[in-house]
């Protein structure tokens, strides 16, 4: 199997991944609920994964780094826990559903969310964040990167904007952690939102959001801390705040593993290789009759995806004949962007992503190649 | 039962903030170790650093110099 659906998940991780799971799972306590050694052990891996979480980000303290399930559920955390009736906020067309639907339900209790359009390659025009600017806006809630064009926002622009007009920004890095620099302090980023299955190379069911400063976000989750036990409320302090019940500890060990191999590779190097992968396919399919690729490919600085249509036939049965007849996984349909698919004119025909992670190979990239070169002649 | 001795307790607010204390400690060498917060004490989080009396100004300076979230600083018998 070739796998290019590394958008969805990283299939392939470091095998120094699986080795932290499996010990950690022989070998954790719960983290914060004692000061035995297994305790202990659980609780150590999990600060050293919060201490280089926020060195990779530029988040000011480690402890500031708080742990979820995935990106999904700290974009719900922050949406929900800093917004409400009254605020406005403005987002882009190129979102996912993670940060749509937690807009959509903002929206349905009061608050108001606009939206800066896509053109039909998936770029925006920056000047629209001016323009959609009013009274009562709160905050630009964006993503760094599109799971479906790849295209990058220019988060040091949108944050600059946020700082002149004393607005929250809050950031969707799924896409990006662990292959992008990314640069809180600097883009003035308040809330981080990652995931860690995706190109921070981690076990699914790990991900989190850095939140810069004292941002008084609401938890919607309540319990369980080992700390202030006899207190009815949650604990207000980071990380404890957004962080009741037991922690996937095992997973974040895996995690703490993960980012140890991309410091001693460099994500530098990684984007490298990722974006030298994804440009080989692309100047080989971009030009074949009857193939659409979408996006904005001016520029190689983009994540690592090519998404791309042949003629008109239905994305699902070209990604299906992909895997029958070549053993290639893609990822057809909506990707979860319905606003982007609308955009590009896509809401009915679905596309075929392929992406790249660092285990990919040129070998695979060419043979993906020449399968879509051969279905395109099909389909003429 | 061990035989109390005088202990510097330092309590903090989250366990974030403990492993934060005990890696500080660590690093610069003082001494100590992570326990659990004694009854006599009341801390938000569970475990708490204990050292030596006489680590008192060395560790008071490691947490201005490190920025640590310490709740509380305590002499007590243990």
């Amino acid at each position: 199997m070739i796998y290019l659906d590394n958008a969805a998940t990283t299939l392939h991780k470091p095998p120094c991944v699986g080795k932290a799971v499996l010990a950690a799972m022989g070998s954790f306590g719960n983290s914060g609920r004692g000061t035995h050694e297994e305790s202990l052990t659980a609780a150590r891996v999990i600060y050293g994964a919060r201490e280089r979480l926020a060195a990779l980000f530029h988040c000011p303290r480690a402890d500031h780094v708080c742990f979820t399930a995935n990106s999904t559920e700290a974009l719900n955390i922050a949406v929900a826990g800093l917004f409400g009736p009254g605020d406005h906020v403005i987002s882009t067309d190129l979102e996912h559903n993670s940060v749509l639907r937690p807009l959509y339900r903002l929206r349905s209790q009061g608050g108001a969310v606009d939206f800066v359009p896509a053109d039909r390659q998936g770029c925006i025009d920056y000047g629209d964040f001016e323009r959609l600017l009013r009274p009562g806006t709160r905050a630009v809630v964006c993503t760094h990167g599109s799971n479906l064009t790849g295209n990058l926002l220019d988060l040091g622009r949108i944050g600059a904007f946020c700082r002149a007009h004393g607005l929250l920004f809050v950031v969707d890095a799924s896409q990006t952690a662990g292959v992008f620099p990314i640069n809180m302090e600097q883009w003035g980023i308040d809330v981080l939102c990652f995931t860690g299955h995706k190109s921070l190379l981690g076990p699914q069911g790990t991900g989190g959001l850095c939140v810069r400063g004292e941002l008084p976000i609401r938890p919607w989750k309540v319990g369980g801390t080992g700390v202030h036990s006899y207190s009815e409320t949650q604990p207000e302090a980071y990380p404890t705040r957004l962080e009741a019940g037991t922690l996937n500890g095992h997973g974040i060990a895996g995690l703490y593993a993960a980012l140890g191999f991309l410091e001693e590779t460099g994500i530098d190097v990684i984007r490298a290789r990722e974006q030298a992968l994804a440009r080989r396919f692309w100047e080989r399919v971009h030009g074949l009759p009857g193939v659409t690729v979408y996006g904005d490919f001016s520029d190689f600085e983009r994540a690592p995806v090519v998404t791309l249509n042949l003629g008109e036939c239905d994305s699902a049965e070209v990604s299906d004949e992909l895997t029958e007849r070549w053993e290639i996984a893609t990822r057809p349909g909506a990707h979860c962007a319905p606003r982007l698919h609308r955009a590009l004119g896509t809401e009915e025909q679905g596309a075929v992503r392929f992406s790249w992670s660092w285990y990919n190979t040129e070998e695979e990239t060419d043979t993906a190649a020449d399968a879509v070169e051969a279905l395109a002649k099909e389909a003429r | 039962m061990r035989e109390k001795q005088k202990k510097l307790v330092v309590t903090f607010r989250t366990t974030a903030g403990a492993m934060a204390m005990e890696e500080a400690c660590r690093s610069a060498a003082a001494p100590g170790r992570l326990i659990p917060v004694p009854r006599a004490i009341t801390a938000g989080c569970g475990m708490c650093w204990a050292a030596p009396p006489e680590s008192r100004a060395a560790i008071e300076e490691l947490v201005v110099r490190e920025h640590l979230d310490v709740d509380g600083l305590y002499d007590v018998l243990l």
